[in-house]
């Protein structure tokens, strides 16, 4: 049985395994100063943006890597990275017809069809999406809809030429270059990702997404995504990310960065699927990440969603400053680990602000020979008077040879402060799983149903079209792991 | 319907059915009786296909089919229902949702298309009346939080959901006080058709004065070792099992 269902298991794997056959433009290997200054001429950039990534660049050599985090893995060796890989690109693109058949097949694949977007663009539900590939971001949809309402949706490298002023003034004001080693890493060599800005009083009218995918071999993704949300506005963020597979680890650390003024709500939600390595642990992604967000001002409001099922190592806390008065900060996350996969992720809420509430909502979720470890703090500071914080994690494990771990840390500095703490951790059972066979249902989706209502309060916060996914990966992600 | 012939089972290397030997016919009611470790629960596992354990000797005939060679699911699919003695909680998964994946699982192994939502829910509905279950406890997780007495009705109304050939029911009233016993029994009664059959298996008499079983079979020490009608039951109880034990020299 335990082997049938194995067998299974290897050929279902991982379905976003394959390698688009793109010519792509690379640097050569290897990271120093004359690297970043062929990113930057590359991307034709202005003197202050090259200033800052060799600022970045030499800070980043006086760290020494983290290693606080429950992971292991080999160091990756920075001088064999490709850190610009770029889809050869003809000329200047207007119209899907002159894009690369070939990439056009990776959306296809990817499930995002342009074509779709397009014809859909007259209905309700819609998503704007900036697709990244390697380092380069190739196609954002919908951005003219977007303008009319003065909603900036574009590309890092085309916001540095087009709106200097303001990535100037976000930039590194949220996760600073120094923050950390991968930090400072992204902020010296990062190549693309997505800027987003609504302007006071605007709702944003669609989801607006970011597809990543990671394709040459060799080389490192270090994108980087700004979204600012001004007054009195409203957004919906999405971001996914997939890798071809390959027996090489790839290194992934992009740094992400919110801030949201008086009155103004980010909600971002990611479905985290980079390649976890096959089955014996060889091969997979790096995830490497900063995500940040600031409530700047009163009554604003971050929210995190996250479904993380992909990548060998994953090392990334998505976190809210509470600065602003009545500011919230949320954090729902399921991460699943399955074979050889290790997890050390959570959230950090820092209480600045008075009446300032967060919550969160952890789902671990441990498979095969996999460690999954939740980690988070919650800090209320001195003056951030009646900060509220209500925590739970729990804990689930399928078969004996898993981990789950939880590190939760509470700093109060603040007498009124209340904070909250629950964690529970449960073994998928035999039993259930028999349960669900006596009624007709099988082991594929006997474990599907199980996952998905254990996950359910943080599946629930995804918008739809994102929900419908996740609930499948998770279902592929563990399949096999119980038998 | 059911045809079991010389059927031996064992739990790690433990023989528990040593020749089991039952015939059920449509439309019929069999009771199964005996004391405790008799092999009652162990003969509804290996029925319902509990994959621990072993069926070492015999033959299971379900409908013409060879029940021992189909995975528990398709079981279930070809018309098998068992009622668990202690229903499993599932959180986070409500009963609607559960029943709905099972019921067009089923549909789908015969080849129907997926029930529609509005027949789904007339079915949820006049099922629900049957076993008198409250509205709100249909919309909750399955089985999670539910009293003893709420997952034996909970049980009788997923049966009566997926409309099963053969349903066995594990000590059903176990835990269930006079007047759940009676719901559930009235909600099995109610079920009973020509077409279908059930396997009441139970330790006491008490749940056989509201289900009138057509056969009683004592069970001991892994074999049935008297078969006869529904008086049997009656007997059984005012002289208790040690009659049994002495009848077959044990």
């Amino acid at each position: 049985m335990a082997n049938e269902l194995l067998a299974e298991q290897i050929s279902k794997e991982y379905e976003y395994g394959f390698v688009t056959d793109i010519e792509s433009e690379n640097a050569p290997k290897g990271l120093n100063e004359d690297i970043i200054r062929f990113i930057s001429k590359k991307k034709n950039e202005p003197q202050w943006m090259l200033d800052y990534r060799l600022k970045a660049y030499r800070y980043w050599l006086t760290l020494e890597e983290p290693h606080w985090a429950h992971v292991t893995y080999p160091k990756p060796d920075f001088q064999n990275i490709i850190y610009y890989s770029v889809p050869k690109q003809k000329k200047q693109l207007n119209s899907l017809d002159e894009v690369d058949p070939e990439l056009l097949k990776t959306y296809e694949k990817l499930g995002i069809s342009m074509e779709e977007q397009k014809r859909l663009s007259g209905v309700e539900s819609r998503i704007a999406v900036d697709f990244v590939m390697d380092s380069v971001s190739v196609k954002t949809t919908f951005k003219e809809t977007l303008a009319e309402k003065g909603i900036i949706f574009c590309s890092f490298g085309e916001a540095v030429q087009e709106h200097p002023e303001l990535i100037k003034k976000y930039m590194g004001s949220v996760v600073p270059y120094a923050d950390n080693f991968y930090a400072a890493l992204n902020s010296a060599v990062f190549t693309d990702g997505s800027f987003c800005y609504i302007p006071k009083g605007v709702r944003c009218p669609m989801e607006l997404s970011t597809y990543f995918r990671i394709n040459s071999a060799g080389t490192g993704q270090f994108e980087r995504t700004l979204i600012v949300a001004d007054e009195d506005s409203y957004v919906s963020y999405l971001e996914g990310c997939t890798a071809p597979m390959r027996d090489e680890n790839q290194l992934h650390a992009a740094v992400v960065e919110i801030v949201a003024h008086k009155n103004g709500e980010v909600k971002y939600s990611t479905v985290q699927n980079w390649y976890p390595g096959d089955k014996n642990g060889k091969g997979g992604i790096f995830n490497f990440v900063t995500k940040r967000g600031i409530c700047l001002e009163d009554n604003s409001k971050i929210s995190w969603t996250q479904v993380e099922t992909g990548s060998a190592v994953t090392w990334k806390y998505p976190s809210v400053i509470l600065k602003g008065d009545n500011s919230v900060g949320e954090f729902y996350s399921v991460a699943v680990t399955n074979n050889y996969q290790q997890a050390d992720t959570g959230t950090k809420m820092m209480h600045l602000g008075k009446n300032t509430r967060s919550t969160i909502i952890s789902k671990g979720i441990s498979a095969g020979f996999s460690n999954n470890s939740y980690r988070g703090l919650v800090r209320i500071s001195k003056g951030a008077t009646n900060a509220r914080n209500f925590s739970q994690c729990d804990s689930l494990l399928m078969g004996d040879k898993c981990g789950a771990h939880t590190y939760p840390y509470i700093e109060i500095k603040d007498k009124s402060g209340i904070v909250e703490h629950e964690a529970t951790t449960s073994k998928i059972g035999e039993d259930q799983l028999f349960y669900c066979k006596s009624r007709g249902i099988d082991n594929e989706k006997a474990i599907g149903l199980i996952v998905n209502g254990y996950c359910k309060e943080v599946l629930n916060k995804l918008p739809m079209e994102f929900a419908v996914e996740a609930q499948k990966l998770l279902a592929v992600s563990l399949e096999g792991s119980v038998g | 319907m059911l045809s079991i012939k010389n059927l031996h089972a064992s739990i790690g290397g433990k023989e528990i059915l040593k020749g089991i030997n039952l015939e059920v016919k449509a439309g019929e009611v069999h009771a199964i009786m005996g004391p405790n470790g008799s092999g009652k629960s162990t003969l509804s596992a290996v029925l319902a296909g509990r994959e621990e354990y072993e069926v070492t000797e015999g033959e299971v005939i379900f409908n013409g089919k060879n029940l021992l060679e189909m995975p528990p699911e398709d079981r279930a699919r070809e018309g098998i229902f068992l009622a668990f003695q202690y229903p499993v909680e599932i959180p986070g998964v409500s009963n609607v949702n559960f029943l709905k994946t099972a019921l067009n699982e089923i549909r789908a192994y015969k080849g129907l298309e997926p029930m529609e939502a509005k027949d789904f829910l007339a079915r949820l509905k006049e099922k629900q009346k049957l076993v008198e279950l409250d509205g709100k406890l249909a919309n909750r997780s399955v089985n999670e939080g539910f009293s003893g007495g709420e997952k034996k009705r909970n049980e009788i109304f997923q049966m009566a959901m997926l409309e099963p050939k053969l349903a066995i029911l594990d000590e059903t009233d176990s835990g269930l006080d006079i007047d759940a016993l009676r719901i559930v029994a009235n909600g099995v009664n109610k079920l009973k058709s020509p077409d279908n059959a059930s396997i009441v298996i139970t330790h006491y008499q008490r749940l056989l004065d509201y289900i009138i079983p057509d056969v009683v079979h004592i069970l001991y020490n892994g074999r049935i070792v008297k078969t006869g009608p529904k008086e049997l039951a009656l007997e059984l109880e005012e002289k208790g099992y040690d009659f049994i034990k002495e009848e077959v020299g044990a």
